[in-house]
């Protein structure tokens, strides 16, 4: 197994200002599936389609917008005893925990702790699997290539988050030194990192950070589509449902994804995407400088819209 | 039915009706003056104190619009109704792009990202 501690992202908790609206958008629109509710706690449990695990969006109804909590699994439950030891001796981390099973629907223990830049986050190593509905002849066994009954913009997986935060040297210390992520790409302002697209894996970003004089504030939620059609395909679709959309189809200098941005009915932003690269930990890190963020962020347009660091939940 | 609204920092006025937010009537006749965010009540860039006129809300997020500031007369454009004509005036966090362009750089925007952060009040 070539990748090892940390696999991937394995939830977002967002928080919705209506659930009602929200499993419309995020059921019938970007085309999850919803698996669990827990009324105790006003949440509702989503997976895309081809995700094995039980779920890995999580919604939970609130008076504020945002995100509660980002998830990661590990590769086994000793690793996730080995990682809370090195969290908690880091000195890095706040608020630091262990969450009981079952928290989460099908989810074993958890370690929680809340990272320099805010954001709480949570790592785990067991989650039932309900499999991605594709086998011929018994689960995945003989697979089609893609299951029936797909809704809306149908992405395959929940991929990363993007999230601003004020101490971004804090936080890119955790996870390259602690959590074992690469840096793929970072922008630069002078000397200054004001931007991280990190890697736990292959993918060019499983997370990124963006340097903001705030705390725990949440720009997007990605989710994986696989080509630039379907990139197109998805602003037709948030375009017939008069979805809130912010910018594209376009393409993103960082990590080279094609990419549309949207907002949910609470205003916390959405992305689909395509494309990218592979990230391995011996690939050279790529350098943006801050004063060439427009076309970093934006290719095409070569420059920043307002609404792109002024608007987050 | 029509109503008035009017944007004071700018006097920029626009036509909404008693089923549109006052962003979306906006937008949609092509007028600016209010930052466009996310629309949908969550990232308040859209927020305007109501000089004048009365109006409905739909849900807010409290995160960028406190309970003071909404009896306060402070509202999210984005989430407001008219009941007849209004004037508001532009209070949220692109108020910049409004009232003080500059030339070269997207309106609004700020490059300053080692700017300290505001100590949160204390919960008493």
């Amino acid at each position: 197994m070539a990748i090892t501690g940390v696999l991937r992202p394995g939830h977002v908790q967002i928080r919705v200002l209506e659930m009602g609206p929200a499993l419309k958008h995020y059921v019938d629109v970007l085309g999850l599936r919803e698996v669990a509710r827990d009324d105790k706690t006003d949440r509702v449990f989503l997976k895309a389609w081809d995700e094995h695990d039980h779920h890995s969006v999580v919604l939970r109804e609130a008076d504020e917008a945002g995100m509660d909590v980002m998830g990661w699994k590990v590769d086994s439950p000793a690793t996730l005893q080995r990682l809370a030891a090195e969290i908690d001796q880091s000195g890095l981390c706040t608020e630091l925990g262990w969450v009981d099973a079952g928290e989460q629907p099908g989810t074993g223990q958890m370690f929680r702790f809340t990272i320099p830049t805010g954001h709480v986050m949570e790592i785990y190593a067991e989650r039932t699997r309900l499999g991605n509905n594709c086998g011929t002849a018994g689960e995945d066994v003989n697979p089609d290539p893609w299951p029936d009954g797909q809704r809306g913009i149908s992405p395959s997986r929940f991929d990363h988050c993007l999230l601003y935060g004020d101490d971004l040297d804090g936080t890119v210390k955790l996870f390259t030194e602690v959590l074992g992520f690469g840096i793929a790409e970072q922008v630069m302002a002078g000397p200054d990192m004001i931007g991280a697209f990190l890697s736990c894996s292959n993918k060019a970003h499983d997370v990124a950070f963006i340097r903001q004089p705030v705390k725990g504030k949440f720009h997007h939620a990605s989710f994986l589509l696989g080509s630039w059609e379907q990139v197109l395909r998805a602003g037709d679709i948030l375009s017939r449902t008069k979805t809130s959309i912010d910018i594209g189809p376009t393409r993103h200098g960082i990590t080279r994804g094609e990419t549309i941005y949207f907002f949910d009915p609470s205003g916390n932003r959405n992305e689909v995407f395509a494309g990218g690269y592979s990230y391995y930990p011996d690939k050279p890190a790529i350098t943006w400088h801050a004063d060439d963020l427009g076309p970093a962020i934006f290719y095409h347009d070569r420059k920043l819209n307002e609404a792109f660091l002024s608007v987050f939940t | 039915m029509h109503f008035e609204i009017t944007i004071t920092n700018t006097q920029e006025r626009f036509a909404c009706t008693a089923e549109q937010s006052l962003l979306s009537a906006m937008e949609r006749l092509g007028r600016k003056g209010i930052p466009v965010g996310c629309r949908n009540g969550g990232c308040g860039v859209c927020k305007v104190r109501v000089c004048a006129g009365s109006y409905r809300t739909a849900k807010m997020s409290r995160a960028v619009l406190s309970a003071a500031e909404q009896a306060d007369g402070c509202t999210l454009a984005c989430k407001t109704f008219p009941d007849g004509a209004m004037a508001v005036e532009v209070t949220g966090a692109m108020v910049r792009a409004v009232t003080a362009p500059r030339p070269g750089a997207a309106p609004g925007f700020d490059f300053d990202f080692k700017r300290t952060l505001p100590q949160p009040p204390q919960e008493t």
